[in-house]
């Protein structure tokens, strides 16, 4: 016997033994296929005022941006507001941007340790607890929203969806099946290990600008 | 670890007098409660999602044979390496020999309770592997060889000048004495290992049968980077932790942070489904996944089987009283407060934990703040039998107890008795009305309290002279 069948015989007992032997098998699966929501709270808020809300909650910042062009010149505006480095790495959909009219140097490439902000797209958003739904994949380096002291991430605003139920609905429809690692992102990297005092930047970013791109 | 469980009694007493405990403590008390109880505000149907929650950790512990096997189907169609593993040995085996037939040096943990249940490191280290715990409070604690305190904050006994002074030591830097300062110098020194380990090691919050993925959350992102730099990445997960559904995660989501840090959601959430895929930009070559039971089984055959729900928030630690005045070393394992008090004595026998069961007031804070509603002093309760049954309670207790059965089987001796104690105890109690000795077993009651004395008549007495009157 397999330490596998071992475990699973001792399941069975256990569960005999506590006549709690649960749903024919039948019904597990059918769950599995069903996956039926549980209770829900009321949410009855508009999503984009609830996501900016909850993402300032987070600690991020926030920006509008009526047209996809004018990205370039929104992160310029932050980083300079800032007083930060005005050199990155960004995701290859907006490698096609005029970053360097903007004064920006930026490189369509995943992130190193090296860089120091890193602009990224987004599957979808959350606007239950303000966050990022970011999905692995070959153009979606989960390095760039990692490394960089700074992430900036762009977000459509008919991407921003109700509850995390409605991302995996958005992701059956969408995507067909999960990718390797979905990241759901809530503002910058923190810890309270020592007396718990806040304080960002513990591995990850420092901050966290979002960009609601309207296009 | 090492279990040392057995001096409860003395370390708490040592806790109690320890100044720099106290401070700890005080620093702390209060903080999670109140963080959590302006978080659940958040849900207009929190008690509505706590029981749904419970029904389905009870509905994936029921089923937990099923779930299991379709997690593995799921998993193994994704490309990851499942292993099974019945004992700590086993599981610590395990994962040296991953290490060791990868040729792997240098090895990157995320926070896991499991690894402490089973001294994942020293085994490791021993085998010659570099450990490197990266959540902030475990790197401390690492750091100074301890074990930790909280479950979700390990370190949090330690002081920011202990810890400027470990650093100082550590890093062979000039000592810092801002907090921002040293969690800012703990990224620096970690984020070469980050991008230079062969391997990393996370936990389990979850795995989810339905897709075959494990998902841990964290709020530093040393989750995240374990889990995408190295070019191994094995996950420890106790079998328990398997749920059905995402859906099933987002309800679990909507109580775990709150009832923890009292946040909306952890800073990330990482739900992980197999290896790199072709064309990825990052990711592990290898996902190993090992699936342990180290006791697991056996608690879900014993009556404490509810505290297989347990999503590891914390919440009845920080809401008990006894945690608050000793903290959690006192408790001598891997899970302090009351869900250590349950869960020690289920994994590593009632025997090397014997006061655990007693170290709590059943005031039932526990209880109600418990995401997945564990009946913590129902369970505590069965214990304090079990010592009863197994004759492991002291025996000038067991004497005592087995007197005032006798005594109480008896009416009217009882009434006669306890007219008896009735007026000597007002008497003993003085002006104060408080006795600072009791005779016999008792001295070791009111050894650290005052009993409030008798006032010199029973209840059945004042009851017949009311019914009279």
């Amino acid at each position: 016997m397999s330490a596998k069948d071992n475990i699973l015989a001792r399941i069975r007992a256990a569960n005999t033994a506590q006549a709690a032997t649960g749903e024919v098998a039948s019904t597990a699966a059918a769950r599995l296929s069903a996956h039926p929501r549980g209770p829900m709270p009321t949410m009855t808020w508009d999503p984009l005022v609830q996501f900016r809300a909850c993402s300032i909650a987070a600690a991020s910042t926030i920006d509008e941006v009526r047209r996809r062009v004018e990205l370039p010149a929104a992160v310029a505006r932050y980083l300079r507001q800032n007083s930060l480095p005005m050199s990155g790495v960004c995701w290859p959909e907006f490698g096609d941007l005029d970053w360097l009219d903007a004064g920006l140097e930026m490189q369509s490439r995943p992130a190193t340790g090296d860089d120091k902000v890193g602009v990224t797209g987004s599957f979808c958003a959350l606007a239950e607890t303000g966050t990022l739904v970011l999905l692995s994949g070959e153009n979606q380096a989960a390095t760039t929203s990692l490394l960089p002291e700074t992430h900036i991430a762009v977000v459509n605003t008919g991407r921003v969806v109700v509850s995390m139920e409605d991302v995996w609905d958005l992701l059956r429809a969408e995507t067909g099946g999960l990718p390797r690692q979905i990241n759901f992102v809530s503002g910058p990297s923190r810890t309270a290990d020592i007396e718990m005092t806040l304080v960002y930047g513990a591995h990850g970013p420092f901050r966290v600008h979002v960009l609601l791109l309207d296009e | 670890m090492e279990i040392t469980s057995a001096h409860f009694k003395k370390v708490a007493g040592q806790k109690l007098a320890d100044k720099k405990v106290q401070e700890a403590l005080a620093r702390a008390k209060g903080k999670f409660v109140v963080a959590r109880a302006k978080a659940i505000e958040e849900l207009d149907n929190f008690e509505e999602i706590r029981r749904a929650a419970a029904d389905v950790r009870d509905h994936c512990l029921a089923n937990l044979d099923q779930y299991l096997e379709q997690w593995e189907d799921n998993a193994t169609a994704a490309g990851t390496i499942v292993h099974w593993v019945e004992s700590a040995e086993e599981m610590n085996r395990t994962l040296l020999d991953i290490a060791t037939g990868n040729n792997v040096r240098k090895v990157i943990k995320s926070k896991s309770m499991l690894g402490e249940e089973t001294g994942v490191n020293e085994y490791l280290e021993r085998g010659g592997i570099d450990v490197r715990e990266t959540d902030l409070g475990e790197y401390i604690i690492q750091q100074a060889k301890e074990y930790p305190s909280h479950i979700i904050a390990p370190a949090t006994h330690k002081s920011k000048d202990d810890i400027a002074t470990l650093f100082a030591e550590r890093h062979q830097r000039p000592r810092l004495d801002d907090i921002a300062q040293l969690t800012h110098e703990a990224r620096e020194i970690l984020r070469p290992h980050f991008l230079d380990a062969d391997m990393g090691i996370t936990g389990a919050n979850f795995l989810v049968a339905e897709t075959g993925s494990t998902m841990i959350v964290t709020n530093e992102g040393n989750g995240r980077m374990t889990t995408t730099l190295p070019r191994i990445h094995v996950a420890i997960a106790s079998i328990e932790k398997c749920i059905p559904t995402l859906e099933d995660l987002s309800l679990l989501m909507r109580l775990l942070a709150r009832s923890a840090t009292g946040q909306s959601i952890s800073n990330y959430l990482s739900v992980t489904t197999g290896p790199r895929r072709d064309g990825d930009s990052d990711g592990p070559e290898q996902f190993h996944v090992i699936l342990v039971d180290i006791g697991r089984t056996r608690v879900l055959g014993s009556e404490l089987r509810p505290a297989l729900r347990c999503i590891r928030c914390g919440a009845c630690m920080n809401h008990c009283p006894v945690y608050q005045n000793i903290g959690g070393h006192a408790y001598g394992w891997v899970y302090p407060g009351p869900i250590g008090s349950v869960l020690t004595p289920a994994y590593v026998g009632l025997e090397k934990a014997v006061d655990l069961p007693n170290a709590a007031t059943f005031c039932n804070q526990c209880s109600v703040a418990c995401p997945v509603k564990i009946p913590l002093p129902d369970l505590m309760r069965k214990l304090r039998e079990k010592q009863t049954e197994l004759k492991l309670a002291p025996a000038g207790q067991r004497v005592a107890m087995r007197v005032w059965a006798w005594l109480a089987s008896r009416p009217t001796l009882y009434a006669w008795a306890t007219k008896l104690a009735a007026r000597v105890g007002k008497i003993a109690g003085g002006r104060q009305g408080l006795v600072h000795r009791l005779p016999l077993v008792g001295a070791e009651w009111t050894r650290g309290r005052d009993l409030p004395a008798p006032r010199g008549k029973t209840f059945r007495e004042i009851y017949a002279a009311r019914k009279r009157s």
